[in-house]
């Protein structure tokens, strides 16, 4: 029997053996980490990346030139806030659009699963490889 | 005399979800003499103001995608070299671009808005003083939050880019 559990708690379901517990918290707290990161700063991240600098307003229009960047991915800290602003965007969208499916009258299974959570998965390894190529 | 199972449900035998079965008809009217009204599902949302925004609020995940692929490419164009990363610089500065971050920004301060209208619901309750913490005293508290936060991140962009 396909069990399908959605539920932002962590719950037990009777599973094909024994117990098994949902995946659904990890997934749910990629979503929200996501969704807080890009709730607290992503519009004053897309203003930055695609509009000041591109344009030269309010921030010099060199501001992200290779040296910049390089120097910021370079650092730790840097490093470490450019994988989490890539890696939980995707986190979050592939969250929400895996379960918005459902209202679109799609009947998303394991299937649809590995796709989304597939793509959030490959583009962060994709993320942390470019971040690991840069050097430190 | 033909009987009818007044349990029988064409399309439910099928395994299919009840919301599909208006639409598919599996098993077809014909075969079953009540022919039960089943209420199409396609486009409920747009039915209902409420659903609309739910459906909204949802969709600003595929913008939030789009620039997380955005600055992935970027990332990919840096590792790759100098050249590489200043064709990533200039499609940037394409007005394509700018307009579709235009946009961008539309979403997400959307996104940030129902992010933190809805957050009172999906945290557990917060009690100051025995007395359970006003929606709007939270949500009003987190948009406080991200402003405060965007401007750090603007002063400190603007510092490290001097």
């Amino acid at each position: 029997m396909k069990l399908q559990v959605r539920t932002t708690h962590s719950i037990r379901v009777a599973g094909d053996k024994a117990q098994r517990r949902s995946p659904e918290p990890i997934f749910w707290a990629l979503f929200g980490a996501g969704g807080m990161i890009s709730a607290l700063i992503g519009p004053m991240l897309v203003f930055i990346t695609g509009i000041a600098i591109p344009l030269g307003f309010l921030l010099p229009a060199d501001a992200m030139r290779y040296e910049n960047v390089l120097a910021l991915v370079q650092n730790p800290i840097g490093k470490a806030f450019v994988l989490a602003v890539v890696a939980f965007f995707f986190w979050h969208a592939a969250h929400r659009i895996f379960h918005s499916l459902h209202d679109f009258g799609i009947d998303a299974g394991n299937g649809a699963r590995l796709v989304f959570y597939g793509s959030a998965f490959v583009a962060t390894v994709a993320a942390a490889l470019a971040l690991l190529a840069v050097g430190f | 005399m033909k009987t009818i199972d007044p349990l029988h449900k064409p399309g439910h035998a099928a395994g299919s979800p009840v919301y599909l079965a208006g639409r598919s008809g599996q098993g077809g009217e014909a075969a079953n003499p009540r022919r039960p009204y089943v209420r199409p599902m396609a486009g409920w949302w747009r039915r209902n103001p409420f659903f609309v925004r739910y459906m909204a609020r949802e969709g600003s995940a595929l913008f939030v995608g789009a620039y997380a692929l955005i600055l992935l490419v970027g990332l990919i164009r840096l590792a790759q070299g100098e050249a590489a990363f200043n064709g990533w610089l200039a499609a940037l500065q394409s007005p394509l671009s700018i307009a579709f971050h235009g946009l961008l920004l539309a979403v997400f301060a959307f996104h940030s808005w129902t992010w933190f209208e809805i957050m009172p619901k999906t945290m557990p309750p917060v009690r100051v003083g025995g007395r359970r913490l006003p929606e709007a005293a939270i949500t009003g508290g987190a948009l406080a939050a991200a402003a405060a936060a965007s401007l750090v991140l603007f002063v400190i962009v603007r510092e490290l880019a001097r």
